[in-house]
């Protein structure tokens, strides 16, 4: 009678830098992301619908132009 | 990978605003001027006219920028922010569609292809229900509303584009190609036409100012100005898009390439 092999699953080998890699990626694309919809709110809708930081107007004012010029309802 | 293909949509992308801000400053500028101009005529009618019933007269907000900073600074930032965010935006899509179902495309014709989409259903088709509106145009009531519905065409344009080439992929395994993006494209269009149809119109452009006896005191908003004002705000979205795709495609294979990774050339590509 044969002893029960206990590692009979060795330990799936991973490679640590390709998973560095793959969650830096994610990140980058994530990050990507998280700048491109908060830098396309902060110019063509706050302060105008909606307000993050109150009744101000200094972004809308500063950007007035290019807002309405790419064609967000401004005011 | 994805870190190169981030930072190039970034560049492509804030290149891309730098040539759109160009364009506006000479072509679109003076017709904002113009718009604001007409926006001052009429605040002055309207309180000359408060007054002569005597009413008191709205106050008006003072100006935090002169008109220098905003027609030369804050549109150049404006626009370039812009762009680097379509471009940060455009290159998280190409990552995830380069390395899926767009393998079989070169690159460069597919960072086209997808800036190509994303103009049509980011900005012509809501464009063509909402269309851009100069100063003076627009009651600041009604900005809320205004907003929502602009933001209601966009979000249904942009998920219905994506369910359309979803569409035509699985289409074109049985159709083939020629008619899978046709039935692709009409899905599309029934889809963007009935909420164009359904979502409520926005007819804010100011007409002429009359007195109490009924007499015109000053005309309504320019036609010409405001033909001249969409078309030049098209004209930049257009430039907008397809610096961002010409730039983006060449760049990310260039970046591929010197990964070592292959890319899919006319001479490579089968068939």
């Amino acid at each position: 009678m044969t002893t029960p092999n206990l590692t009979a699953n060795p330990p799936v080998e991973t490679d640590l830098t390709e998973v560095v890699a793959g969650v830096a990626g994610a990140l980058w694309l994530l990050g990507a992301a998280l700048f491109g919809l908060l830098a396309v709110y902060f110019i063509g809708i706050d302060q105008g619908m909606t307000s993050v930081f109150g009744h101000t107007l200094g972004i809308h004012e500063f950007v007035h132009d290019g807002r309405h010029f790419l064609g967000f309802p401004c005011h | 990978m994805e870190r190169k293909f981030v930072l190039r949509g970034l560049a492509s992308g804030a290149l891309a605003g730098l040539l759109a801000f160009v364009f506006a400053r000479i072509f679109a500028e003076p017709v904002i001027g113009r718009a604001i101009d007409y926006e001052t005529a009429r605040d002055t009618a309207q309180t000359a006219l408060a007054r002569a019933a005597g009413q008191l007269a709205p106050p008006t907000a003072p100006a935090l920028f002169s008109r220098t900073v905003q027609e030369d600074i804050g549109i150049a930032v404006a626009l370039v922010v812009f762009g680097a965010a379509l471009g940060a935006l455009l290159a998280v899509v190409f990552t995830l569609v380069q390395r899926g179902s767009g393998r079989h495309l070169r690159p460069r014709a597919l960072a086209v292809l997808l800036a190509a989409a994303a103009f049509v259903s980011v900005y012509l088709v809501p464009f063509l229900k909402y269309p851009a509106n100069p100063p003076a145009i627009g009651h600041e009531d009604t900005i809320e509303t205004r907003g929502s519905l602009y933001l209601v065409m966009q979000v249904v344009s942009i998920v219905a584009m994506v369910l359309a080439i979803q569409l035509g992929r699985v289409l074109a395994r049985t159709r083939g190609s020629w008619q899978a993006s046709l039935l692709a494209a009409l899905a599309y269009l029934l889809v963007v036409g009935t909420t164009m149809a359904v979502l409520d119109p926005v007819h804010e452009t100011p007409g002429p100012l009359r007195d109490a006896h009924g007499a015109i005191v000053l005309g309504g908003f320019p036609a010409d100005d405001l033909y001249l004002f969409r078309l030049y705000a098209l004209g930049g979205q257009l430039i907008l898009w397809s610096v961002l795709g010409l730039a983006l495609g060449p760049w990310a294979e260039r970046a591929l390439r010197q990964s070592g990774r292959p890319v899919l050339t006319r001479a490579s590509a089968p068939g």
